[in-house]
């Protein structure tokens, strides 16, 4: 449907997007993930025309962009990051604008209607736009690209400036939407492109830093193996914490063993990382049966969309830095440390930086978190 | 173009434009015509039309002033840019909106025609001569003001600008007059909107000049289309 190859946009010396290529079949909904800058606008204001590369070439449903650009935009749907609102009129004139506009053969009233109800502004299409919330104009503006029933949407940042039910209706119709039209989404908000999206691309300084989806980017990534665990020793002092760490440290492919706090009383966990590719599950457990210890918990600290995000978005300098917040991310211990000791805020003061990009979606939905919470 | 075309007409009253723009275009001619017409005793109406020319002048740029300036700072360009329609079309839609409205401004000498037909014998042909005269210089002027609303994102400096480039179009005729060089007063001179159109308003109908008219409308039409285009290879 979309078939982008080598596009690069320069702007004087700043290269803004540097030789992207990729491809969209129909009906998928593709994400565009990328901290503020990356190229996520550009990128998308290339591909609707809005702007043109400096080099490269967008195949819209077979149209090049460039070429024939009348034929290639009446394909596409465009939610800008600012939407293209003229607020002196009505919710209803501009929609008729947008109608004529795009030249929609759509039988009018039927049409302008449905989009309104998908959107959810049949309330306020007498309202000049001028006086309507920013959720409001937000969904104006997706009712503005949906008018005509363009084949792609290219959504920036659909859900900024949303509230919370908002986003998620907003979510759910982009879902909808991508079963029959092919979508192409950007945002810095992890789990939505995680909820939403069949496929991730990672933008970073203008060049593909990573495409697929959240497995398999996460698979190509790192071929790290970790686990955390907790393991009830036996006499429920420090002295098992030594004698378990060591006992799993003799086990074979085991890289990496470390203990941890003390979880419960007289209990501690363990990050344990294993050689490549190196399932040590099931050895553990014997080693536990044997010894009589139990394992209260075994948690696999595969990486996140968000760790994956960090790792390639800060860069290789800070790569160990990053492998080090993204136990601590993936682990999910954090609250309970608040909660039971209170004293040990300086440890987390590493996660702090990795929190604070994590906002977002930390107040959103955890999905992210496969791993689940703990008992 | 039908499209942007409306929406302008519609924008043009709803911001009230439309509003200052005739009250004064028709307070102004008003004056000139009681002035130049009715009180010096004459059904001649180029005396009115000839005043018009630096009304014509201050009032247009009001006009063209936020047309393209408004879009670019709002960002609805965006919407219009990758929307399935050509450059002309945006360009065209908007000159022809503010055409349209400068017609309507026009067409109030059709009403003091009448008041002079109670009052005497009209002359048709220079009154429409003069009338369309207006209309090419209206069609000129608009173009400059469209073009030049494209090249910033601020309204007030599209409108001073513009006010500036057409008052310095109409002081062509006095520079010219002070410069010595034939070739460069020759040149400058064949520029002059001034002189070309106040040979309308004496009655005189040459074709040169709706030519120059019209391709100094094309001109900038052409030019507004080009930055629009350039913007986006930027």
């Amino acid at each position: 449907m979309i078939e982008v190859k080598n596009l690069t946009k320069r702007y004087g010396d700043k290269l803004a997007v540097n030789d992207i290529s990729f491809k969209v079949e129909k009906g998928e909904i593709l994400g565009f993930l990328g901290p503020n800058g990356a190229g996520k606008s550009t990128t998308m204001n290339m591909l609707t025309g809005y702007i043109s590369s400096t080099s490269g070439q967008i195949l819209v449903n077979g149209v090049d962009i460039l070429e024939d650009p009348i034929a290639a935009k009446a394909n596409i749907g465009y939610l800008p990051e600012i939407p293209p609102l003229y607020v002196d009129m009505t919710v209803d004139a501009y929609l008729g604008f947008m109608y004529d506009l795009k030249k929609c053969k759509l039988p009018r009233k039927a049409h302008l209607k449905d989009v309104c109800n998908l959107c959810q502004i049949s309330g306020v299409r007498n309202r000049l736009i001028r006086n309507l919330s920013k959720g409001y104009r937000q969904r104006v503006g997706l009712a503005q690209a949906l008018i005509n029933n363009p084949p792609v949407l290219i959504l920036d940042e659909p859900t900024v400036g949303l509230d919370p039910n908002q986003i998620i209706e907003i979510r759910t119709l982009i879902k909808k939407l991508g079963k029959s039209h092919t979508v192409i989404l950007s945002s810095h908000i992890l789990p939505e492109i995680q909820a939403v999206c069949d496929r991730i691309i990672i933008i970073n300084k203008g060049v593909v830093a990573a495409n697929g989806t959240a497995d398999e980017i996460a698979r190509n990534i790192t071929n790290e193996h970790k686990m955390t665990l907790r393991i009830e020793g036996s006499t429920h002092t420090a002295t098992d914490k030594k004698e378990i760490a060591d006992a799993i440290r003799a086990l074979g492919g085991v890289k990496y063993v470390r203990a941890d706090m003390e979880r419960e009383k007289g209990i501690y966990d363990y990050d344990v990382e294993a050689e490549e590719k190196v399932d040590i599950r099931r050895a553990i457990n014997n080693l536990c049966r044997e010894k009589g210890w139990n394992i209260l918990m075994l948690q696999l600290s595969d990486l996140t969309l968000e760790d994956i995000f960090l790792k390639i978005t800060m860069g290789d300098t800070v790569v160990g830095d990053v492998s080090e917040q993204q136990t601590a991310s993936a682990s999910g211990p954090k609250l309970d440390l608040k909660v039971e000791n209170g004293q040990l805020i300086a440890t987390e003061e590493t996660a702090d930086k990795a929190e604070e990009i994590l906002e977002e979606s930390a107040a959103d939905m955890n999905k992210s978190d496969e791993n689940g919470g703990e008992e | 173009m039908g499209a942007i075309y409306r929406r302008e007409m519609g924008a043009f009253f709803t911001s009230g434009v439309a509003y200052v723009f005739l009250s004064v275009f028709f307070l102004l001619s008003g004056i000139f015509f009681f002035n130049g017409v009715i009180g010096s005793g004459t059904t001649n109406t180029s005396p009115l039309f000839s005043s018009m020319f630096i009304i014509v002048l201050f009032l247009i740029p009001i006009l063209t002033m936020k047309l393209l300036s408004e879009e670019k700072k709002n960002r609805t360009d965006q919407g219009l840019l990758t929307a399935p329609v050509g450059l002309w079309s945006i360009v065209l839609g908007k000159y022809l909106a503010a055409l349209t409205l400068f017609i309507i401004a026009e067409s109030i000498v059709f009403i003091y025609a009448v008041v002079l037909s109670y009052l005497g014998t009209v002359a048709w042909a220079p009154l429409l001569g003069n009338y369309f005269a207006m209309l090419l210089l209206g069609a000129a002027f608009i173009a400059i003001g469209l073009f030049i609303s494209s090249l910033t994102e601020n309204q007030m400096a599209a409108a001073v600008a513009s006010m500036v480039v057409l008052l310095l179009l109409y002081l062509l005729d006095s520079i010219t007059s002070i410069i010595s060089n034939e070739i460069l007063k020759k040149g400058l001179s064949a520029l002059s909107f001034y002189s070309r159109y106040i040979e309308f308003t004496g009655g005189v109908f040459s074709l040169p000049s709706v030519v120059f008219f019209l391709s100094v409308a094309f001109f900038f039409n052409f030019l507004t289309v080009r930055v629009l285009d350039k913007r986006r290879w930027g």
